[in-house]
């Protein structure tokens, strides 16, 4: 085959669909479609990967069965521990603490800082991490966190927009919690330093996201899980609080009823160690790299689904997992960046999703399910999408559009990220519009927990995108930054609450995990499924074939 | 009904070589790079970190994001023929023929501990924590190792004359890889003075506004509680008919 000839990052078949889209710029510019009408949705919803047939099937053992669930999520729900009982004592603690925490994004960096900050002595706390602490879905956050903030909106108004979002599944006591702390919750982000975007005046910059019917976005450019993350890292650091990275969470350990601890098995050395605590907060994020029903993701390399799976086995029960989130507009060009995130700013901000014949086909904010349904129907059932070079079909997000409605220089200052990413390879998202499909994005289920974090099994918190029924079967953009910061907030308040009153050290056993083996044998389960899967494998189909395992 | 069961496999199918790992029998173009001073051959057009996963590294450390925000993928690398050793992150560059790299997954740079709310925004605050920041040589190494295109010679240049403000602006798209640290000869750990001064920035020179401060006190006096009980009380029925009769704010 020839080489492809490329003019300005674009080979030249889809060159010519964007001279289609240039020429229909200047018409759009002030037309926006219809917001659809409930029953729209309805009918668009019949192609999400969450409604179409297939895909999933009812969990057969644990707290959960019978509920349904994405074979990639049963499968590890269904699957044996990575350790067997026989090969470790976990009667001896290497660590002994009062809070464990595990994970370093958001929720469990925010956690340790409240735990702290209420009383938990700093060496009484041990934050365990799988990669580095902050390499994270937090950390790659773009769009922003919801509040609200402003006069004309109340915090009453954003729970009915979640609501509405998450199809009126949300648990409504701790959604409550989630709205009525947001405010306060940028409020600590100021004074900890955080830059969040101002206009002139010092008043914030707000912009609207999909499903809200409010300004209430507060955004640090196109870097704000980033912004957030680093400055509350930071704070943590100053504050000597012990942190481990490398080694994630293989195992909870347990008396029976409550969990006492945990083990941990290092990534580098094969080692395990065990960690011994009174109360424990899981906050161990989402499942992006399961890559359910074969999306691409945006999520970060750890996104493993580790805590479902270790909590499930205790007896946690889980909400909602019978929901993905996917976002819209993932890349679906160039083949280097697929699946990573374009954020939804960018149609807050004006770009407008387009077909191949150069017309917008959807109101751009519709909640997100609604919105990527609707650009599977476009690509697969209207036949109008665009086909790339490695066979992808996608529609055009007009991002030049940014700069007709704002002006010029709007999206190098308002979205250096994006087009900095785009730049690399050679795409000006400035002059030219971008190829998109939805990509895997958000855990919308999870670990069930009450408005302070607390789960249904003894001495053991969540927070954060492991858990679930906050935003019940539809997470709205802008509400798991927050979630992971109020509820990280919330159930480091708990914790040290319940430290107060100097509960004992648990015992250290695996009964649990046993009698999980037992019955997943009971159930006749394919006895190679293991879980957790830690990390993904992405390694060449050629080099696997050959592997050899001689140590 | 089969035909929509179809599409997810279609997208399924189409999407295969991000999810899975790629299968050689898809490539047509081939290049040569050189891991760690050994040579592969992996498809032409990948990342380096895809590149290396092809050629069957699995990653432990060095792989975060896979997206350009974390800063966990640092790499260095030369082309052959060129005597310049290059840096860039690997989640986010493209191989080209030729290429020599290795990666550098941890920087043991020095950061100071402070409580922010001891200091103010100045020159002072700098000093104190990081007197070092007055060796800079102003070689502008670190501008060019710089993967965000960041001029970090000119932020530690605002941080010198003690402008918060501007080292705070001009330092704001750091991923915190640490490949100017590990490039300047003055051994300044750059991305750490600029997280102090963003802090600073953020903190004491753009206070939270005001109608925040006044929706915090509205709630935590109440205001909102009886209109959420009533939310709390609501049938999903009741909820539907709010949501939406509920007004919007235009966009
Ligand atoms: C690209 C992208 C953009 C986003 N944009 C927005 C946005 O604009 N607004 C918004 O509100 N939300 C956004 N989100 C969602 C939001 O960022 C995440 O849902 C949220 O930050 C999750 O935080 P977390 O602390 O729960 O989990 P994470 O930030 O993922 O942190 C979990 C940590 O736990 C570690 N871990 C996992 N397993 C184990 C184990 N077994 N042992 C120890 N550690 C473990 C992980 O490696 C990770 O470091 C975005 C998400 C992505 C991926
Ligand atoms: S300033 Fe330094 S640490 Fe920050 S992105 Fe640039 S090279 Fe990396
Ligand atoms: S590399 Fe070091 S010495 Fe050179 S300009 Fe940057 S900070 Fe100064
Ligand atoms: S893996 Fe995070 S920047 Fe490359």
């Amino acid at each position: 085959m020839a080489e492809l000839k490329f003019i300005g990052g674009y080979p030249e078949h889809m060159r010519k669909f964007i001279d289609v889209v240039n020429k229909t710029r200047p018409k759009r510019k002030d037309y926006t479609p219809e917001a659809m009408t409930m029953q729209e949705r309805d009918e668009v919803l019949k192609v999400h990967p969450d409604y179409a047939p297939g895909g999933k099937r009812a969990i057969s053992i644990g707290p959960n069965k019978g509920d349904m669930a994405p074979h990639e999520l049963a499968d590890l729900l269904e699957a044996y521990p990575l350790i067997e009982s026989n090969e470790i004592d976990v009667t001896k603690p290497d660590y002994v603490v009062d809070l464990l925490i595990i994970g370093g994004g958001l929720a469990g960096t925010t956690a340790a800082i409240w735990a702290n900050d209420k009383g938990v002595a700093k060496d009484k706390i041990l934050l365990v991490n799988k990669l580095r602490h902050g390499d994270s879905n937090s950390i790659m956050a773009q769009g922003g966190t919801q509040a609200a903030d402003r006069e004309n909106d109340s915090p009453t108004i954003h729970f009915l927009d979640a609501m509405g979002g998450g199809h009126f599944t949300n648990k409504p006591d701790v959604l409550r919690a989630l709205v009525e702390d947001a405010p306060l919750i940028i409020k600590w982000l100021c004074d900890l330093g955080a830059m969040i975007d101002r206009e002139d005046d010092g008043s914030f910059v707000e912009k609207a996201g999909g499903g809200t019917s409010r300004r209430r976005m507060h955004a640090c450019k196109d870097y704000t899980g980033l912004e957030e993350l680093r400055v509350i890292r930071d704070e943590f650091r100053n504050r000597e609080i012990p942190y481990l990275e490398y080694l994630p969470v293989v195992e909870f350990l347990t008396d029976g009823n409550r969990v006492t601890g945990a083990v941990l098995y290092n990534l580098e050395t094969g080692d395990y160690k065990i960690v011994q605590a009174k109360a424990t907060i899981l906050a161990t994020g989402g499942f992006g790299r399961l890559h359910v029903r074969g999306f691409p993701t945006t999520n970060h390399y750890g996104a493993t689904c580790d805590g479902v799976v270790l909590a499930y086995r205790v007896g946690a029960k889980l909400r909602d997992t019978d929901t993905v989130q996917y976002h819209p507009t993932g890349a679906a060009y160039p083949q280097q960046i697929i699946g990573l995130l374009l954020t939804e700013k960018l149609r807050s901000m004006g770009a407008q999703p387009v077909n191949k014949d150069g017309e917008a086909f959807v109101f751009p904010l519709e909640p997100r399910d609604v919105e990527m349904a609707s650009f599977i129907r476009e690509c697969y059932v209207n036949e109008k999408g665009i086909i790339t070079p490695t066979g992808m079909r996608g529609v055009w997000l007009d991002t030049p559009l940014i700069e007709v409605k704002n002006g010029e220089g709007t999206i190098e200052k308002s979205f250096p990220g994006m087009y900095r990413m785009f730049n690399r390879f050679d795409i000006d998202i400035r002059k030219d519009p971008v190829l998109v499909f939805p990509t895997l994005h958000y855990q919308n289920g999870g670990v069930e927990s009450g408005p302070w974090g607390k789960t249904n099994i003894d001495s053991l918190w969540v927070a954060g995108e492991v858990s679930g029924g906050v935003h019940g079967k539809n997470r709205l953009m802008g509400n798991s930054t927050l979630d992971c910061l109020v509820f990280g907030r919330r159930s480091g308040i708990s914790t040290a609450e319940y430290l107060k009153s100097n509960p004992p050290h648990g015992k250290l056993t695996i009964d649990h995990m046993n009698n999980y083996v037992k019955l997943l044998k009971e159930a006749g389960v394919d006895t190679t499924r293991k879980a957790p899967v830690l990390l993904p494998d992405y390694r060449g189909k050629a080099v696997l074939a050959r592997m050899i395992d001689v140590f | 009904m089969p035909e929509k069961d179809n599409i997810m496999d279609t997208i399924a199918e189409s999407n295969k070589s991000v999810v899975t790992g790629i299968d050689e029998k898809d490539i047509e173009h081939w290049i040569k790079i050189s891991i760690l001073d050994r040579e592969y051959k992996v498809p032409a057009g990948l990342t380096i970190m895809q590149a290396m996963e092809f050629a069957g590294y699995r990653f432990i450390r060095s792989c975060g994001c896979r997206a350009g925000f974390c800063g966990a993928c640092s790499t260095v690398y030369r082309i052959e023929g060129d005597y310049r050793l290059k840096t860039a992150m690997a989640c986010q560059t493209r191989i080209e023929d030729g290429m020599y790299l290795t990666q550098i997954p941890f920087t043991p740079a020095e950061r100071a501990n402070y409580d922010i709310n001891k200091l103010s925004p100045g020159i002072e605050a700098l000093l104190t924590n990081y007197p070092e920041i007055l060796r800079c040589l102003g070689c502008n190494a670190c501008t060019k190792a710089c993967p965000q295109d960041i001029d970090v010679m000119e932020y530690i240049a605002a941080g010198k004359r003690g402008d918060v403000g501007l080292m705070a602006e001009l330092s704001f798209d750091c991923i915190q890889c640490g490949l100017c640290a590990i490039r300047c000869p003055a051994e300044l750990a750059q991305y750490n003075y600029a997280q102090l001064a963003r802090r600073l920035h953020g903190k004491y020179q753009t206070p939270a506004p005001v109608y925040l401060e006044n929706r915090v006190k509205e709630i935590e006096h109440g205001k909102f509680e009886q209109d959420f009980d009533k939310l709390l009380k609501a049938s999903e029925e009741e909820l539907r008919k709010m949501y939406t009769s509920r007004d919007k704010e235009k966009a």
